[in-house]
């Protein structure tokens, strides 16, 4: 799932390309522009390093902080196949962190100084982890309308410049797409069952549609910043233009399933543009800023394996063992 | 053939699989370290389809679909052995309990896969090449945890003594177990823990652990006839929550 990190809109455009080898720039960025993937080793920019860094960080996190509110379904999940399936989710979620931890590392932050930022909340990861799954349903929700929305990022990315996270990227959608088939086999399964089914799945997805519309974060600021990230094939897609793609997909498969949307200005105006009341951007804000229903919790639960797991990467930390870049 | 004798060695094995599977699958997301959170994960999934497969035997014999009979009795109807409803604890203890239920298990459908019960040998050998897997995890991971530093060795041998008593229970022997052996359908739990101890030994020698002194061993039994610590309800209950808000409804 889950890969929304945004590029901070505050930082200075000019800032960006202080103390950089003109002659070694034009070069990378006519690479970019050719459609070549950076590697680990290639010369970049100290701003590109570091968004990236941050990006795919954030996205890392997302993963692991997004096993939370399903994984505790695990453990009640209806029936083996949708236990067994649900598990099997999950453990992947857990697995594209391990990748994305992988590709980070090549560009020069180890994955205990990442974890580290994540559990002080010096980094961040997708808002929409901070919100509960109250019942089953949420679980099903999350698992057809989160990560849908989270392939249309990643898809996005997937063509972008960097080539360790681009090739972890496609690894990470192809099991993506598995993830959404599953939650939409759920949400089908609860919308034509019973009453007590529907009820549930209704109230979860009313629950879950503000989360989701922030999802793609606020309406991108055209901004010298974002045009040089955007010429660097940093950020592949406008906010704007991914929330359009989520809507167009989902929306009439959402309506075609009996399903009402708590927003009654949803709709598809005649020139294909999909018409909606803006989300809370101040509610988003707040969440962001530590403030939504499962933040402190979130922290806390991954605070507190990392302290309990303490003494065991201790004990793999030996004499003999030494740090690698990692394969990515 | 003995169909009760059968039922009551499915019952037992498919439990206890089902139960140390879902303690496995609580350590999703809370591992210490990303690696292991998808091991326990992996064998966790492992673990609940064999138990499924196990289920799906004695509904051939009769008894109720595997979602029902899983989902739906209460806790004094499990057949596990008290070991594998044990709280997860911390990673020390989740790890020592998968080591020593594992090479049980390892033995058994070993066993298992000559038996003259053709379905359940057939299952069997299915089973076991994954549970060469589930072995190797615990035997690389003791032996590390065993030998790295005075805290892990501690906390290895800690749960080592705090796990044995209840790993002795795993062998508890079945009311129709006689019959079970006179028809070459299972070797018997007496002749499992024989081989079981004969593996063990080597490997927790070689972490620099313990087993407990002979005369202090008190396998704690009772799983087997539906005697279980305080753990196991409240975890039969929220496995069975959602499955049980509808009991009509198709999930």
């Amino acid at each position: 799932m889950y890969g929304n990190a945004y590029i901070d809109p505050n930082d200075k455009a000019a800032m960006m390309l202080a103390g950089e080898d003109p002659q070694k720039l034009a070069e990378f960025e006519a690479r970019i522009a050719r459609g070549e993937k950076i590697e680990p080793k290639d010369w970049m920019p100290k701003e590109y390093r570091k968004q990236l860094i941050r990006m795919i960080e954030q996205h890392g996190h997302s993963e692991i902080i997004g096993a939370l509110p399903e994984g505790t379904w695990i453990t009640r999940a209806p029936g083996f196949k949708r236990k067994l399936a649900l598990m099997a989710k999950v453990q992947d979620e857990v697995g594209h962190a391990q990748l994305l931890y992988s590709a980070a590392e090549t560009l020069g932050k180890s994955r205990e100084a990442m974890i580290n930022d994540l559990i002080t909340g010096k980094s961040k990861y997708s808002n929409v982890f901070n919100y509960p799954a109250y019942t089953w349903a949420d679980a099903c929700i999350i698992a057809w309308l989160i990560d849908a929305g989270a392939i249309i990022n990643q898809v996005a990315n997937a063509k972008g410049s960097y080539g360790p996270y681009c090739r972890a990227l496609d690894r990470i959608c192809t099991e993506e797409s598995f993830h959404l088939k599953y939650g939409h086999d759920n949400v089908v399964t609860l919308a034509t069952g019973t009453p007590k089914q529907r009820e549930l799945v209704q109230a979860a997805l009313t629950r879950w549609w503000p989360p989701i519309m922030h999802f793609f974060g606020p309406s991108d600021k055209i901004s010298n910043h974002t045009e040089i990230l955007m010429k660097w094939k940093v950020k592949m897609a406008t906010n704007d233009d991914m929330r359009q793609q989520f809507l167009n997909m989902y929306v009439p498969k959402i309506w075609d399933l009996g399903l009402t949307l708590p927003d009654p200005n949803l709709k598809k105006n005649e020139e294909g543009k999909w018409e909606y009341t803006e989300p809370d951007w101040e509610e988003f804000k707040r969440v962001i800023n530590g403030g939504g229903p499962c933040n402190a919790e979130r922290l806390a639960v991954r605070r507190n394996a990392e302290e309990r797991g303490r003494w065991v990467r201790e004990a793999l930390n030996t004499a003999d063992s030494k740090y690698m870049v990692p394969l990515a | 053939m003995n169909t009760e004798a059968i039922k009551e060695l499915l019952y037992k094995m498919a439990d206890d699989l089902l139960i140390i599977g879902h303690r496995n699958s609580e350590w999703t997301g809370l591992g210490p370290i990303l690696e292991e959170d998808i091991s326990f994960s992996s064998m966790a999934q492992d673990k609940i389809g064999q138990a499924q497969a196990l289920y799906v035997l004695l509904h051939d014999l009769g008894e109720q679909e595997p979602d029902t009979v899983a989902f739906t009795r209460n806790a004094n109807q499990f057949h596990n052995a008290q070991l594998v409803e044990l709280p997860n604890g911390e990673y020390d203890f989740s790890l020592m309990r998968h080591f020593l239920y594992d090479h049980a298990d390892q033995l058994r459908f070993e066993a298992l896969a000559n038996s003259t019960y053709e379905p359940l040998a057939k299952v069997a050998r299915k089973v076991k090449g994954e549970l060469k897997y589930h072995v190797f995890h615990a035997n690389t991971w003791v032996t590390k945890l065993g030998l790295a530093n005075q805290e892990s060795h501690d906390k290895m041998q800690h749960a080592l003594n705090h796990a044995w008593n209840y790993a002795l229970g795993l062998f508890e022997p079945s009311a129709n177990e006689a019959a079970l052996i006179d028809e070459s359908i299972f070797i018997g739990e007496n002749t499992l823990q024989e081989q079981w101890l004969q593996n063990i030994t080597p490997v927790l020698l070689k972490a620099g652990l313990t087993i407990p002194n002979p005369s202090t061993w008190n396998p704690i039994v009772g799983g087997r006839i539906g005697i279980h610590t305080a753990h196991l309800e409240p975890l039969v209950e929220e496995m069975s929550e959602v499955f049980r808000y509808d009991p009509t409804a198709e999930w």
